[in-house]
C-alpha cells in the first residue's frame, strides 16, 4: 500500500468511526440541539469518509464501500481517540475539541500538498470543519465558564491527552499541545501518544453493530 | 421523440436549468451553482458536477437528474464528479438566493475574505426571511440538513433557517 493511500485511509476511518460515534447521541443527547447537532456532524464526518475511500479505492481497485466495511477490525487506521466509546457527556465534548483542534492541523497541513487531489479534498472538507470547530468552541467556552464545567473539562482532557496526541504524526503534535494549552491556561503533561497500531476493544464493538446490516445481506442489499 | 438538431450545450445548460434541488425543490441545480461546466462531444454530454455539503444525501439523487434529463435530449451523460473545492455557498446565483428569501430559508451571507469566525455567526447580521429584521440570533449551528442552522427572530418570534455559508 502506497503511503498516499494510507493517509488516506487514515483519515478515512478516523472520520467514519467518529461519525458513528457522534451518531450515538442521535436521540439521546442532553437536549434537542445537541441532537440535532451531533447528527449533523456525524453526517458531515461520514460524507468525508466517503470521498477519502473513494480516492483510496480508485488507487487499490476496489470501492469505497469495500473499504468502509468489509475489513477486519485490525486493519483500521483509525486512531484510538475515535475508537473509544465514551457516552458521558464531558468527556464526549473533550473528544470531540481536542479531535477537531487535531483535525484543523492536519487539514492545514493537507491543503499545502502537491498532490491536487488531496489538497482539494482537505480544503473542501475544511469548509465543513469550520462549524465542528465552531461548535466545540462554544463548548469549550461554556466549560469553562463555570468551576465544575471547568474540572469536568480538565479532568476529561487529561484522560484522553495521550489520545489526543495519536491523531497526529511527530510533526504536528506541538502545534496541537501549544493550542490546547493555551486555552486551557496550563501545561499539559509529557505522555506517550496512543499509537494508531493500537486497536481498542470497543472499535471491534463498533464494526460488528456497523456491518450487521451488510453482513446479513452477502449477495448486496438494496435499498 | 425526433431530434430536430443536435443537442448543444445551451440546451445542456437550459435542460438542467430544469432540475429542482432534491431538497429545496423552489430552486434549480443551475441556481444551486453545482454545475461546473458542460460539454457536448460526438452526442455524449460531459458534465462537472460539484457537490455542495460532501455528507448530502441529495448529491446521488441530483446525479441520477442530471442523467435522465440529458437522456430525454437524446444524448447520453458522462457526469464527473468533482471532489476539488471549486464549490461554495458563494456559487448560489442571485436568482437562487431571491427564491431561497422567498420559501423562508435566509440565503447564506458571503463568504468573509479571512476565517469565518463564530462572532460572526452571533452577530445581528442576518436578516429574518419572514419579516425581514436583522434582530435575529444564532439558535443552533447545526439543522435539519447539513447546510442549515436555525436563528431566531427576535422581532417576529419566528425560528427560521439560514444558510450556512461554506
Amino acid at each position: 500500500m502506497s503511503e498516499r493511500t494510507d493517509l488516506l485511509l487514515s483519515i478515512a476511518d478516523d472520520e467514519l468511526v467518529l461519525g458513528w460515534r457522534n451518531s450515538e447521541w442521535t436521540g439521546i443527547a442532553p437536549f434537542l440541539e445537541e441532537d440535532v447537532a451531533f447528527s449533523s456532524i456525524a453526517q458531515n464526518e461520514i460524507g468525508h469518509a466517503r470521498a477519502l475511500y473513494e480516492l483510496a479505492a480508485a488507487e487499490l481497485g476496489t470501492t469505497a464501500d469495500e473499504l468502509a466495511f468489509d475489513r477486519s477490525p485490525a486493519e483500521y487506521r483509525c486512531a484510538p481517540l475515535v475508537q473509544l466509546r465514551k457516552l458521558e457527556w464531558a468527556r464526549t465534548i473533550a473528544r470531540h475539541w481536542l479531535y477537531e483542534t487535531a483535525d484543523e492541523i492536519r487539514l492545514a497541513a493537507l491543503r499545502a500538498s502537491d498532490d491536487p487531489e488531496i489538497a482539494g479534498i482537505a480544503a473542501k472538507m475544511d469548509r465543513e470543519e469550520a462549524y465542528h470547530r465552531m461548535h466545540a468552541e462554544m463548548w469549550v467556552e461554556r466549560l469553562l465558564s463555570s468551576d465544575e464545567g471547568r474540572a469536568r473539562l480538565n479532568e476529561a482532557v487529561d484522560e484522553l491527552w495521550p489520545y489526543a496526541l495519536g491523531v497526529l504524526d511527530d510533526g504536528l503534535r506541538p502545534e496541537l499541545r501549544s493550542r490546547v494549552e493555551r486555552r486551557l491556561g496550563r501545561a499539559l503533561p509529557d505522555v506517550e501518544p496512543v499509537s494508531r497500531d493500537v486497536h481498542e476493544a470497543e472499535l471491534a464493538e463498533l464494526l460488528e453493530e456497523m456491518t450487521m446490516v451488510r453482513r446479513s445481506a452477502p449477495a448486496g442489499a438494496r435499498w | 421523440m425526433a431530434l430536430s438538431h443536435k443537442v448543444t450545450e445551451a440546451d445542456v445548460w437550459a435542460a438542467l436549468a430544469e432540475i429542482p434541488d432534491p431538497e429545496i425543490p423552489v430552486i434549480s441545480l443551475i441556481d444551486l451553482g453545482v454545475v461546473k461546466d458542460v460539454e457536448v462531444e460526438e452526442g455524449i454530454v460531459r458534465i462537472d458536477f460539484t457537490p455542495t455539503f460532501m455528507g448530502c444525501p441529495a448529491l446521488d439523487a441530483m446525479q441520477r437528474a442530471m442523467e435522465a434529463k440529458i437522456a430525454e435530449l437524446g444524448a447520453e451523460a458522462d457526469v464527473r464528479v468533482l471532489l476539488d473545492d471549486s464549490w461554495s455557498t458563494d456559487k448560489i446565483t442571485p436568482e437562487g438566493r431571491e427564491k431561497l428569501r422567498a420559501a423562508g430559508f435566509a440565503p447564506p451571507a458571503p463568504r468573509p475574505a479571512g476565517k469565518l469566525e463564530l462572532v460572526q455567526l452571533r452577530s445581528n447580521g442576518f436578516r429574518c426571511p419572514y419579516c425581514g429584521s436583522t434582530e435575529t440570533r444564532l439558535d443552533n449551528l447545526f439543522g435539519p440538513t447539513p447546510c442549515r442552522s436555525i436563528r431566531y427572530c427576535t422581532a417576529c418570534r419566528q425560528p427560521f433557517e439560514q444558510f450556512k455559508t461554506i
